[in-house]
């Protein structure tokens, strides 16, 4: 089955390290294949490459069987901005994984979190400054990401330390996370939340406008292709082989085109024209005659994961603990006889995802427009298919941060197109579960195959 | 030859292991055991599985930290608590497991833990790779997977990125815990020319093994060891493999041998 064995390998990474580079082992017999190496120029991710494709897949079916509905820029706006919250806890449930443990609190966290942050900018802060101090949105971010990462410190350091397994620990936290959820307001629901806060939820005022976003593009792109030439100039300057000339090229064009595609997108959702009307009333405008449109932009809440995702992967691979993590993962005895303070490490991965679940729950929070007790109820469990989707091994030792918050936009996607299908959420939940059985599934006849 | 040993003799050992003891659960793995070891000398450690003699071993590195018994490094007591502690004093260790994170590539195993950094703090793998070719060059100069997470290597390939981990630091003292066991016939030589081209450095070697021959080919002097305790120890021009074997099966000293609190 040299085709079903191809597909694997590119799903799974054989012969990849954690940069990232992929190489097929020759093995495979496909050396002459052009497309095999057209990617071996390229030095691209196979396994990433195929996760694209398995999107490109899903997204296109859906759109075929909604009859065009599904891949409008409104639809896609409203998935990246229903993918950002649990995208931005996979970020740091990958590492987590990794150093082979778990943590199942995540959801309970977000949700303790999040009545932390509205009680602090509700109940609290206003008696010091009143309502709608300018700082009050911010101070009240800060206070729930501190909160959330002393709590990972705890659970982290009862694993390390007190060698209790992550599992066990954090299906205590589950249960204990939710409870002191319910008890910091007994139960209500803190509403509403200040105004300022609200945009990091997306929603109405909650996204930067087209100008804003094709500066953002630009910049984006501009660095990008800094940092090409920069790694390029470097290896050369070792002496090692860099990819051909034209191959840079290739990958900067398909990076810059990518970008550009996500502003295109987002600038050609326009704003309803409720909001537009209330905007051109604000500004003294008159809002009878026809309206203008104006555009969405980058949805902020997305913004925040972009940001979360590059800030992870440069821990992940450029510092030395990122080093460590994954060190730990794939071989605890040897971190441990290196010299690494294992313990540390570990500790520290699960202040990390403590600190990310703070921040998720100002996400949520915003978005719901509210802080209740409930929020992230099970989104511990989106959190671990997503990182395990996008090919995070439970095993431990490999992931890639992309590929876990790719992993939340193609669990969201199934998800909203079956939404859009009129699948009732029973349904939605018995299709996600199946979909993370098949990728543990995958990851196992994987692990058997390299044996 | 004579003014070297003169001088190997009246200057402290680089080495030395006094008393040692170390248990687990109620069991004493090592059990009053002293050694050492001079500069330029291969000493092999010698013992059926579970003598003690990794256990041993792995206290010098480190690893395991001891019960009773001092260590001293150029005649200085020394305190080893983890193999951190060992590393600064020059003790590298090839461990028989080869203890490599499978999932990296060979560049990020020789420098885990000691890892190159740019002015910004970040890592700095081009010039990791680099320093990297250098040390694989002397040692597997066909070697070019350097991209390669280790587990994809082959055993004589994870053996090099071991062994290169351990003297790319400058070690003074080697310990090779079995560093032939999983190797053929052209790398288990391969081996013992770097042994011997280390020891010429002046590299103190500890060489453990089951394998009475390869320690016989390599090592100045033998230490064996039976149920953690030292039977004795023997130069091995003075000995014969015949009274090694005795040494080890029955814990029986031959004449020439200096027999140890384990000696029959």
């Amino acid at each position: 089955m040299p085709g079903r064995e191809t597909w694997l390998r590119r799903r799974l990474q054989i012969g990849r390290d954690t940069r990232g580079a992929a190489r097929l082992p020759p093995v495979l017999g496909l050396k002459g294949s052009f497309v095999v190496e057209l990617f071996r120029k390229l030095e691209l991710d196979l396994r990433l490459v195929g996760m694209l494709g398995a999107l490109a897949v899903i997204w296109i079916g859906f759109d075929v069987l909604s009859g065009g509905v599904f891949l409008t820029p409104r639809n896609i706006w409203n998935l990246s901005v229903q993918s950002a919250s649990v995208a931005v806890m996979a970020a740091g449930m990958v590492l987590v994984i990794v150093t082979r443990n778990i943590d199942l609190s995540v959801g309970s966290i977000l949700g303790f979190t999040g009545m932390i942050i509205g009680v602090t900018q509700v109940w609290i802060l206003p008696t010091v400054w009143g309502l709608e101090h300018p700082l009050t949105w911010i101070v009240s971010v800060i206070v729930g990401i501190i909160v959330g990462a002393a709590i990972g410190t705890v659970q982290g350091a009862v694993v390390a330390y007190l060698g209790v397994p992550s599992f066990i620990v954090t299906l205590g936290g589950l249960l204990v996370w939710r409870g002191m959820a319910w008890r910091v307001a007994e139960g209500q629901t803190i509403a509403p939340l200040d105004s300022r806060f609200l945009p990091l939820g997306g929603g109405m005022q909650g996204s930067v406008g087209a100008a804003a976003s094709w500066i953002i593009g630009g910049v984006a792109m501009l660095v990008s292709v800094i940092l090409l030439v920069t790694i390029r100039r470097r290896r050369k300057s070792f002496g090692f082989i860099v990819r051909p000339v034209w191959a840079e090229i290739l990958i900067a064009a398909l990076v810059c085109g990518a970008i550009a595609g996500a502003v295109l997108v987002v600038n050609a959702y326009p704003l309803p024209p409720g909001i537009v009307r209330t905007m051109l009333e604000a500004q003294g405008l008159p809002s009878d005659g026809p309206l203008p449109d104006i555009a969405h932009g980058f949805a902020i809440p997305v913004l925040i994961a972009v940001a979360v995702g590059i800030v992870m992967t440069f821990i992940a691979d450029r510092t030395r603990f990122g080093r460590y993590v994954f060190a730990i993962g794939g071989n605890p005895e040897a971190a441990d006889l290196s010299g690494i303070n294992t313990r540390r490490v570990l500790t520290l991965v699960f202040t990390l995802m403590g600190a990310l679940c703070g921040l998720s729950a100002a996400i949520a929070t915003a978005r719901l427009q509210a802080a209740t007790n409930a929020n992230g109820t099970l989104d511990e469990l989106y959190t671990i298919a997503a990182a395990v989707i996008g090919g995070t091994s439970l095993s431990g030792g490999t992931g890639t941060i992309f590929g876990a918050m790719l992993g939340a936009v193609i669990a969201q996607s199934l998800q909203t197109g079956m939404v859009l299908l009129g699948v009732d959420a029973p349904m939605q939940n018995v299709v996600v579960g199946l979909v993370l059985v098949a990728a543990v599934y995958i990851d196992t006849v994987y692990r058997r195959r390299i044996k | 030859m004579e003014a070297h040993m003169d001088q190997a003799v009246t200057a402290a050992p680089l080495v030395e292991m006094r008393n040692m003891s170390i248990a687990f659960g109620g069991i004493k793995a090592v059990n009053d055991v002293s050694i050492e070891l001079r500069q330029g000398e291969v000493v092999g450690l010698l013992g059926h599985n579970g003598a003690g003699k990794s256990t041993l071993i792995k206290i010098l590195s480190g690893a395991y930290p001891a019960d009773g018994g001092e260590i001293l490094i150029n005649g200085e007591k020394v305190v080893i608590a983890s193999p951190r502690d060992a590393k600064r004093y020059g003790i590298e260790t090839i461990y028989q497991t080869l203890a490599l994170a499978d999932n990296v590539d060979s560049a990020a195993n020789i420098f885990l833990g000691r890892e190159l950094l740019t002015r910004w703090r970040t890592l700095d793998d081009s010039a990791m790779e680099s320093e990297t070719r250098k040390v694989m060059a002397r040692l597997n100069p066909h070697f070019q997977r350097f991209k390669e997470p280790v587990r994809s290597l082959s055993g004589g390939q994870r053996q090099s990125v071991a062994i290169a981990r351990a003297i790319h630091f400058d070690a003074r003292i080697l310990i090779m815990d079995e560093p032939t066991a999983a190797l053929g016939p052209a790398e288990t030589r391969q081996v013992g020319e770097l042994t011997l081209s280390l020891k010429k450095e002046g590299i103190g070697i500890f060489l453990i093994s089951h394998d009475i021959h390869d320690v016989f080919d390599l090592a100045d002097r033998v230490y064996v060891m039976k149920n953690g305790r030292l039977v004795g120890s023997a130069r091995v021009g003075d000995v014969t493999k015949d009274e090694v074997l005795g040494m080890i099966i029955l814990g029986k000293c031959p004449e020439k041998a200096v027999p140890g609190p384990g000696a029959a």
